[in-house]
This record gives structure tokens, C-alpha cells and sequence, in this order.
């Protein structure tokens, strides 16, 4: 398997743990854009302290799944319940989700006019009300955490892809959510970059966040993931831990799409 | 010793190549010269061409300025002075006509012994305005603040009365002083414009003091309704409730307490102040009124139409486009002679509504339309991940417009905004047709009707132009200042 990205270093497994208790809940969820339905009857379970790769080709409904999660997109009809609040039109109930759940986009989505560190307070301080020196604190705390302590105060257009990125990450964890949702954190950057990414990610599952991760990055997959989905046509078609689902792929379609990732 | 190792591999740069500067030919002015004027022989043509339109009309204009007479007490005098001088055949402007209706142009038939109350308005303008306009330099602010001051003062000064000059210059060096605070902290400042705009009515129009104060305190009722509901009523009751509990304050509360408080106390100059008539407006203190306060309540609205456009109720989105377009669809005379003649007819009988307010509120919808629809721009062009980094993070709807996608609009549609505003302060010039005293044509008309400058043509119009290009040009200046202090892309 010829996987430029291929995790190479040991995976400290020892707080990598799944527990009991639910953490996200989907039932029957369907979602349609207009007349094109995109999600079908969608379920899933995630346990605090997974570690899920949703993978399947473009136009599957991936990236559209997790973004219902925290309700940037609206499901029609079934189920969601996140952290044990359903989510429904109330906004109320909206903005408390969004806060527990952090999500890192493809495009990084920095706020442009804001420093780093600014970037990584505004939540924090706004949401949740949180004094402005403790907010910077726990800010820089995470901006060395993701390696870039010394950027604090310069702007976003100032750093490279990668370090938009894992700032994008310090920005969601200022905010201490228990899940996090990443749609595809790798696909606009470098391939020099991407690792570095990849690094950041790798060391927040090992202190055992839920992660719910859009990837096509499948060396990322197979060591850190405890399952990985596969997604095909607005459904799920298989799912399975890292090392069956590679290894012994069950339907046809799982099949073809590894065989056109991996076997070149 | 070579580059290359070509013996072994096909192709090794093992030394790279550093930056050198350009050839001896790619500078000079005559370079320049043969580049950009005669690089062929249309462009030499027109070069020349253009040479010769530019020696005619300097041919044209500058004797007249040349023969400029500064001193003289009406046009018949000029001309005499300028036939004595350069010969029967010669013409010459005639500025003392300037010099001699200047405070009318800038003040129209605001009674003189008064001219220190515009002009400390004006002052206390830029104190109000230093803080939200320069947040940065303070040294060079200073200075400028000083400067500013001290031909203020002397203005003042000219026009005798010595009393006012000095509560004048103790209130400016307070002001100046605020002003330096505030480029260091602008936030501690920013309720000084908003006191401002009570200052400057008062001085303005005069009358007593406690009008502009109770006008004021109808802000500070609704925002304690707002303060007060928003925990127990949640921010719709809350925000509607500070809406309406000002308008309920100034239609039948501010009334009764301004007149129990003006008999309270003895009407002598620090609780009021002679008052003075809107029709005694005129000139660049009208102009000035007119367009500044059209550009501070233009732009508030402009932003609130904007998002309603873009609201997903459709109520409020009907509400603003049907707004929105019948004022963009209306041409600005049609909606001025709606204010000083319609509004008469749907006006319960008896009631005093001032013309300069009904002329200011007019250019402020008018104005505020376009400014929605330049900020429309500035949001369509922001892109959706900056929404939904906003959604992600749990800010709210009217947490992430602030923080989030107002300031990067506004950014984007600054040149916009300015021309807008640019507009509005020229158009200021139409209020002529309702008949208010404007510079341009109301005070022009009224010096070119008077027997000693009978007949002059050119010089006030040069003259109003100049001030107007001034101003505008200064506004636009300092747009580009603010764009390229807010320029985050350092790439």
C-alpha cells in the first residue's frame, strides 16, 4: 500500500479509550437539498472517546453528515442528539451544541481581520464569558500545543496553509469541546504541510477526544481510528474497525473505491 | 570550474543564482520620456497635441487670475482697479467680493454677534470624531488638534466678543486634551460623540439647555428598558421595548420635565442660550449640518437595511427591499418637496416640525438606501466559511455580525461607503428648492442680487467649488488611509 502520509511514529494508546457513555446519537436522519436527497436514513452511535474516519468518494453526503452534527446544515426528518440536547429549530439548544463541538473546516475559515491570538479569544470571551486574561492564556496554552506559540499576534494571511490550519484547531479547543468534527483538514493544503496536520490531530486523539474526521488521509485511519465509515450515495455501506476494513472489505463498492485510493 | 556535472547526471544546479539589478537602459528620464510620451508617432502626436490644449486654456484662465484684486467694495471698483492697473482691454477676478461676503457664505443669516457658536460646534466636531477617526497617530493629532484650535480661537476672536472667546478657548484646551486621551483609549471616548450631537444642537439652535439633554436621556431610557427586560423577557421583548420606550419618552415625557426644568431656572447663558431661527441657516454652516449629521445616521441605517435585505424573515426582508427600492427608484428633489410641502397635509394641524430636521431626515433615508446597498456588496463578498466559522464557534446571529462580518463588510465596501457620503454632502446643495439658504446657489443668488456685486459670474462659483472639492477630496483621502490601515494581507 503506497500511502505518502503513512503514520510512521508509535501511537501512545493508553488514554485512547472508549467508554459507555453515548456521545452522539443519529436516528433515521434524512436530508434533502430540494428535491435531491442527499443523507438516507442515516444511523449512528458514537461513543465518548471514538475516534471515527467517515471515507467514501466525492458527492457522498460525508462532509453534509458531519455538518449536521452541529446543525450548519438542517436535517428533514429522524433524529440528532449531541451530548444529550436534541437538536431541533430551537437556537438555544443550537448554540449549545455549537459550543461542546468544535469543527475544523477544509478551508480553514480564520477570521482575516482578527490576530491569532484574537482569533482563538473571541469565543471564549464572547460565548463564554470567560475573562480576557484567562482567555489568552488558555489560548497560548493550545497555540503551543499546535506549535505555533510565536505567531500569536501576527494575522492569519501571514501564516502558511498548514499553520492556518492547526491554528483553526487551537481555535476550536479554546472552547474545551468534547467532540470534535474535522471536514476534511487536509485536502487544500501542501503535501509538506500536510503532515504537520496530521501530527496535530494524531495528538489530540491520543489524549482521547472524540473525533469525527472527513479524510481521504488513510495511513491517518488506520492508526488512529477505532472505525472507520465508508459512505456512498447519501447512505452508509459499510462499516468496521481500521484493520478489517482494509483488509477485508465486505460490499463491492467499499472494494472499488479502496482499490482506486490505494492501489496506485 | 562548470555548473554542471553533465558528465554524470543530465541536469545538478548546485549553485543558485542570486538577484541582480535591472540594465542601465530601464532607467532614466529620458527613458521615461521616449516610454511613456513619445514611444511612436501617434503617441508623439498626441503628446503634442495635448501639450498645446494644456498652454491654451492656462493662456486663458491665468491672466484672469493674474490680474486678481484682493481690495475693493464692490464689483464697479474692481473693474476700475483692474482697468488702472493692466489696461482697458484686461480682465481680472474679482475675490474681494470674498473678502468682503465671506462670513456669508459661511454662516448665511446666522446672526453675528453668535459666530462662536458654529464655530466651537466645529471645533468640538473634531474632538468628537478624532477618537473614532484616528485611532493611531497621537503626536501628529496633537499638533493638528492644536493648530486647529488656535485658528478657531482667532476666528472667533475676529468677530469680537471677547466673553465667548474665552469660555472658547478653556473648552478647547479641555477638548484637545479629551482628544489626546482618546487617541490613546479610544474606547473611553466613545460616548463623546453621542454627547456631541446634544452639544452641537444646542449651540446650533440654542434655546434651553435641558432640550438636547432630554432628547439624550430617551437613549439612556431605552437602554435601561433594554437592561432590564433582557433577563426576564428574553432580547426580542428586550430590544423591542428599547425601541419603543425612547420614541414614548420623547413624544410625551421629555416635554412636561423640559418645561418644569426651564421655569426651574433663570434663562441666563450656561442653561440657555438665545435661540436662533432655522431659517437664519444658510451657507456652509447649513451644509455642514445638513451632510454631517445625513452621513452619522445614514450609515447605522444603511448597515441595519442591509442585513434585513439579507434576512431569511420575510416580513422584514420585504419591508427593506420595498424600502430600498422606492428611495433608490425616487429622484432626491421629488423626496425633499415631499418634506417641506406634503408632510404639512398628513401633520396633525399646528404642529411645528423644522424644516432642517425634515430636510436632514430626507437626505438620511435617501443616503442610507444606496450606503444598504454598497454594504449588501461588502457581505455578498465575504465568503460563507467565514459565516460558518462564526455558526461553528456558538456565536449568535448578532454576536458574529458584529464581531465577525461587519467588520470585514464594512472594510470591503469602504470605498463605497465614502462615495456615498461624498454624494450626500454635494447634494446638500439641493436643499435650494426648498428654499434653504445652500452655498452654492441660495447665498450666491443672494451676494449677486445685492447692488454692489451686480454681475459677477465666475468667483463664487470657483469659490464654493474650491470648498466643496476641499472637503471631498479630503473625505476621500481619507478613505484611502482607513483602507490601508485596516489592510491585513501582508503576503
Amino acid at each position: 500500500m503506497a500511502d505518502p502520509h503513512a503514520v510512521t511514529r508509535e501511537i501512545n494508546r493508553s488514554q485512547m479509550q472508549v467508554s459507555e457513555e453515548i456521545a452522539i446519537e443519529i436516528v433515521k436522519m434524512n436530508k434533502w437539498y430540494g428535491a435531491f436527497h442527499v443523507l438516507r436514513d442515516i444511523d449512528l452511535t458514537v461513543n465518548r472517546g471514538e475516534r471515527i474516519v467517515i471515507a467514501g468518494p466525492s458527492g457522498s453526503g460525508k462532509s453534509t453528515l458531519i455538518r449536521c452534527i452541529n446543525r450548519l446544515e438542517e436535517h428533514q426528518s429522524g433524529k440528532i442528539v449531541v451530548d444529550g440536547i436534541e437538536l431541533t429549530s430551537d437556537l438555544k439548544n443550537i448554540d449549545k451544541v455549537r459550543s461542546e463541538v468544535g469543527m475544523v473546516f477544509q478551508h480553514f475559515n480564520l477570521f482575516p481581520h482578527l490576530t491569532i491570538l484574537e482569533n482563538c479569544t473571541l469565543a471564549p470571551i464572547w460565548v463564554r464569558k470567560v475573562p480576557k486574561k484567562e482567555a489568552e492564556a488558555t489560548a497560548m496554552h493550545f497555540l503551543e500545543k499546535v506549535k505555533i506559540p510565536e505567531q500569536a499576534n501576527k494575522y492569519p494571511g501571514q501564516l502558511s496553509g498548514g499553520q492556518q490550519q492547526r491554528v483553526a484547531i487551537a481555535r476550536s479547543l479554546c472552547m474545551k469541546p468534547r467532540i470534535m468534527l474535522f471536514d476534511e483538514p487536509t485536502s487544500a493544503l501542501d503535501p509538506e504541510m500536510i503532515k504537520e496536520v496530521l501530527d496535530t490531530m494524531i495528538e489530540l486523539a491520543e489524549e482521547g477526544m472524540t473525533m469525527l474526521c472527513v479524510t481521504h488521509e488513510m495511513g491517518f485511519a488506520q492508526a488512529v481510528a477505532n472505525r472507520v465509515i465508508f459512505m456512498d450515495q447519501g447512505q452508509i455501506v459499510e462499516q468496521n474497525e481500521p484493520t478489517e476494513f482494509f483488509n477485508n472489505p465486505q460490499s463491492e463498492r467499499t472494494k472499488l473505491f479502496l482499490s482506486q485510493i490505494l492501489g496506485h | 570550474m562548470s555548473d554542471l556535472h553533465s558528465e554524470s547526471v543530465a541536469f545538478v544546479r548546485d549553485t543558485m543564482l542570486t538577484p541582480q539589478s535591472p540594465p542601465a537602459s530601464q532607467a532614466g528620464a529620458i527613458k521615461w520620456l521616449r516610454e511613456n510620451l513619445f514611444s511612436g508617432p501617434m503617441n508623439t502626436i498626441l503628446t503634442i497635441l495635448g501639450v498645446g490644449i494644456v498652454v491654451y486654456l492656462v493662456n486663458l484662465g491665468l491672466p484672469w487670475f493674474l490680474h486678481s484684486v484682493w481690495n475693493a467694495n464692490s464689483l464697479a471698483e474692481c473693474r476700475s482697479a483692474i482697468t488702472a492697473t493692466w489696461g482697458p482691454d484686461a480682465h481680472g477676478a474679482c475675490w474681494a467680493m470674498i473678502r468682503e461676503r465671506w462670513s456669508q457664505f459661511m454662516f448665511g443669516f446666522y446672526p453675528n454677534v453668535f459666530y462662536w457658536r458654529p464655530i466651537l460646534a466645529l471645533l468640538l466636531l473634531f474632538v468628537a470624531l478624532a477618537p473614532i477617526l484616528f485611532a493611531e497617530f497621537s503626536n501628529r493629532l496633537t499638533i493638528a488638534g492644536g493648530v486647529v484650535a488656535a485658528l478657531v480661537v482667532w476666528l472667533a476672536a475676529s468677530y469680537g466678543e471677547w466673553l465667548p472667546v474665552g469660555i472658547l478657548a478653556v473648552v478647547a484646551a479641555i477638548a484637545g486634551l479629551l482628544a489626546v486621551q482618546g487617541t490613546k483609549w479610544p474606547h473611553n471616548l466613545i460616548w463623546f460623540p453621542i454627547v456631541y450631537a446634544g452639544i452641537a444642537f444646542w449651540l446650533l439652535w440654542g434655546g434651553s439647555i435641558f432640550t438636547p439633554i432630554a432628547a439624550l436621556a430617551g437613549i439612556v431610557v431605552g437602554w435601561l428598558a433594554f437592561r432590564i427586560l433582557a433577563p426576564i423577557a428574553g432580547n426580542i421583548v428586550a430590544v423591542t421595548a428599547a425601541v419603543v420606550a425612547p420614541v414614548l419618552w420623547w413624544y410625551f415625557g421629555s416635554e412636561p420635565v423640559i418645561d418644569l426644568l426651564s421655569r426651574a431656572l433663570p434663562r441666563v447663558e450656561p442653561f440657555w442660550l438665545p435661540p436662533v431661527d432655522s431659517d437664519q441657516f444658510g451657507g456652509f454652516v447649513l451644509a455642514f449640518v445638513i451632510g454631517l449629521t445625513g452621513i452619522a445616521f445614514s450609515l447605522p441605517m444603511g448597515i441595519v437595511l442591509a442585513l434585513g435585505r439579507r434576512s431569511d424573515m420575510l416580513l422584514v426582508k420585504a419591508l427593506c427591499v420595498g424600502f430600498i427600492e422606492f428611495i433608490r427608484g425616487v429622484p432626491l428633489i421629488t423626496l425633499l418637496f415631499t418634506a417641506s410641502l406634503l408632510l404639512n397635509y398628513f401633520l396633525p394641524p399646528g404642529t411645528n416640525f423644522d424644516i432642517i430636521l425634515r430636510v436632514i431626515i430626507m437626505v438620511t433615508l435617501f443616503s442610507a438606501a444606496y450606503i444598504a446597498e454598497v454594504i449588501r456588496g461588502g457581505l455578498a463578498a465575504l465568503p460563507r466559511g467565514q459565516y460558518e466559522a462564526a455558526d461553528a464557534l456558538g456565536l449568535d446571529y448578532w454576536k458574529a455580525q458584529r464581531l465577525i462580518i461587519m467588520p470585514q463588510a464594512l472594510k470591503i465596501s469602504i470605498p463605497g461607503i465614502v462615495s456615498s457620503f461624498i454624494g450626500l454632502f454635494k447634494d446638500t446643495t439641493l436643499v435650494v428648492f426648498v428654499a434653504l439658504l445652500d452655498p452654492l446657489k441660495g447665498i450666491t443668488d443672494a451676494v449677486r442680487a445685492s447692488i454692489e456685486w451686480k454681475g459677477i459670474y465666475w468667483e463664487p462659483y470657483i469659490f464654493v467649488g474650491a470648498i466643496f472639492f476641499l472637503v471631498c477630496f479630503s473625505m476621500s483621502r481619507y478613505s484611502m488611509y482607513l483602507e490601508n490601515r485596516l489592510k491585513r494581507e501582508h503576503r
